[in-house]
This record gives C-alpha cells, sequence and structure tokens, in this order.
C-alpha cells in the first residue's frame, strides 16, 4: 500500500480501499453460494449451515463493519466536496464519523454474536 | 481552487474534468448513496431482524414469492457489482503503469466481474419458489 503524508486522511482513505475490496470479494462469494438456490434445497441448505458456524457469524459482523465504515466514510467524503469549507473540520469530522460507527457496532455485535454464546 | 486540491488530495478522488471518468465519478457518489441504504438495509434485515439462523430455502422462497425483493436484490446485486468493480479499477490503475498490464487487469476485471454479475441476475431473475410454498 502506498502510503502519504500520513495522519487522519491518509489512513481513512486506506481503510476506505481496504474495506472496498473486502466487500467486493464477499459479494462475488455470496453471488455464488446464492447461486445454488436456484439448484435446490438440498445445495442451498448446506451452504447456508455454514454461515451458522461460529468463525463465519465472526467474520459476518467483520463485513458488517466494513460495510458501515465505507458506508459514513463515503458520506464524509461526498460532504466534503459539497462543501469545501468543512476541511477545517476533518479531523472533527472523522472523530463523528467514528463514534456513530462504535454507537452502531456495539449493538450489531452483540446481537450477532449472541448466538455463538448460546443466549 | 487550492482548497479543492489540496481537499481532494487528502479524502477523494480529484473529481475528473469530463468523459467517461466524469461519469463514473458522479456514478459512484450516486451508487454509494443507493447502497447505503440497499447494503445496510439487507444486513439490518438478513442480521438483525432476522439471523442466519432463520435464513434457509424455504426463507428465500417465500420472500421471493412477490416482485419487491427480487428487484431490490436485482437493483443492490448490480449496482453493487458495478460500484465495486469500478472502484478496483481505480485502485489497479494507481498500482499498474505499463499498458499491457492495465489491459489484462481490465480483460480479467470485466471478465471474471460481469460473468458473477450475469450469475447472480440468473439466480435473481430465474429462481421459482415450489408451489408448496406459501401455502399455509
Amino acid at each position: 500500500m502506498s502510503r502519504y503524508r500520513g495522519g487522519i486522511g491518509q489512513w481513512s482513505w486506506m481503510f476506505h480501499r481496504i474495506t472496498g475490496v473486502g466487500v467486493l470479494v464477499f459479494l462475488c462469494l455470496h453471488i455464488l453460494d446464492t447461486f445454488l438456490i436456484v439448484l435446490g434445497p438440498e445445495h442451498y441448505n448446506a451452504i447456508i449451515a455454514w454461515y451458522r458456524h461460529p468463525v463465519f457469524r465472526v467474520s459476518e459482523v467483520g463485513l458488517f463493519a466494513c460495510v458501515l465504515y465505507h458506508s459514513l466514510n463515503g458520506v464524509r467524503i461526498i460532504l466534503f466536496e459539497a462543501w469545501t469549507g468543512l476541511v477545517r473540520w476533518h479531523r472533527q469530522m472523522f472523530y463523528v464519523q467514528m463514534a456513530i460507527f462504535a454507537v452502531c457496532m456495539l449493538p450489531v455485535t452483540y446481537l450477532m454474536l449472541r448466538p455463538v454464546f448460546g443466549r | 481552487m487550492a482548497t479543492s486540491s489540496a481537499l481532494s488530495s487528502a479524502y477523494g478522488r480529484p473529481k475528473p474534468t469530463g468523459g467517461l471518468e466524469l461519469w463514473s465519478w458522479v456514478f459512484m457518489r450516486v451508487s454509494g448513496l443507493l447502497l447505503l441504504v440497499l447494503a445496510l438495509g439487507h444486513l439490518v434485515i438478513m442480521h438483525l431482524i432476522n439471523s442466519v439462523d432463520a435464513i434457509d430455502y424455504d426463507f428465500v422462497a417465500r420472500r421471493y414469492i412477490g416482485w419487491f425483493w427480487r428487484s431490490y436484490d436485482l437493483l443492490m446485486l448490480v449496482l453493487a457489482m458495478v460500484h465495486g468493480l469500478n472502484g478496483l479499477r481505480v485502485i489497479l490503475d494507481d498500482y499498474l503503469h505499463q499498458p499491457v498490464q492495465r489491459r489484462i487487469a481490465a480483460w480479467l476485471l470485466y471478465g471474471i466481474g460481469g460473468a458473477l454479475t450475469a450469475l447472480g441476475i440468473v439466480a435473481v431473475v430465474v429462481f421459482q419458489p415450489p408451489s408448496s410454498v406459501g401455502v399455509p
């Protein structure tokens, strides 16, 4: 990965790329597993059962986090482009973005991982 | 404009001045906002309102009796694949500099990406729920 001037701008940009590629890779696999629905219940149910494995459940929380980060960061980029004056508050805006991210991910993680702990 | 170029280099891709690249730039923003609703909505519906314990063949079959969720999935699929492939193209352009490398990468990207998108469209459009589903 290229590194430029460092700081929040560079890291948020790098995470935008990493989460984007990650979601694209999952989407490609998800198309393949979903296609099995055409072949019948025995094939589709067999592959979907994988999603209930604890390792997959943790990965699904990671997928949720990637989509949420990429969405929030994308909105921040659009806001900057629409109102260039906002660049003065770029640090604060990133902190707000990450606060929203954390507030969303706490209940999401709890709800999605609850079955792993038998609740 | 000094502010906007400093901003672009720090945050997003510089806005192209015209042609296909401008359309690509606009598409990424419009599809991104639509996908924010569609993809996050999909995750909330599948993982929070329902869960992977509830999803199976019958679940999908019941969902696909009507046209609403089929259209939702179809729109999300096409927007996400074009958005993702176009994003990967922009990333690859940063790392591949020789024209021959870019050509091979583009062929692979559009070939594999196009085939997967077509496969997804076929699944959403062709799937017929068995007649037993939906009968109480």
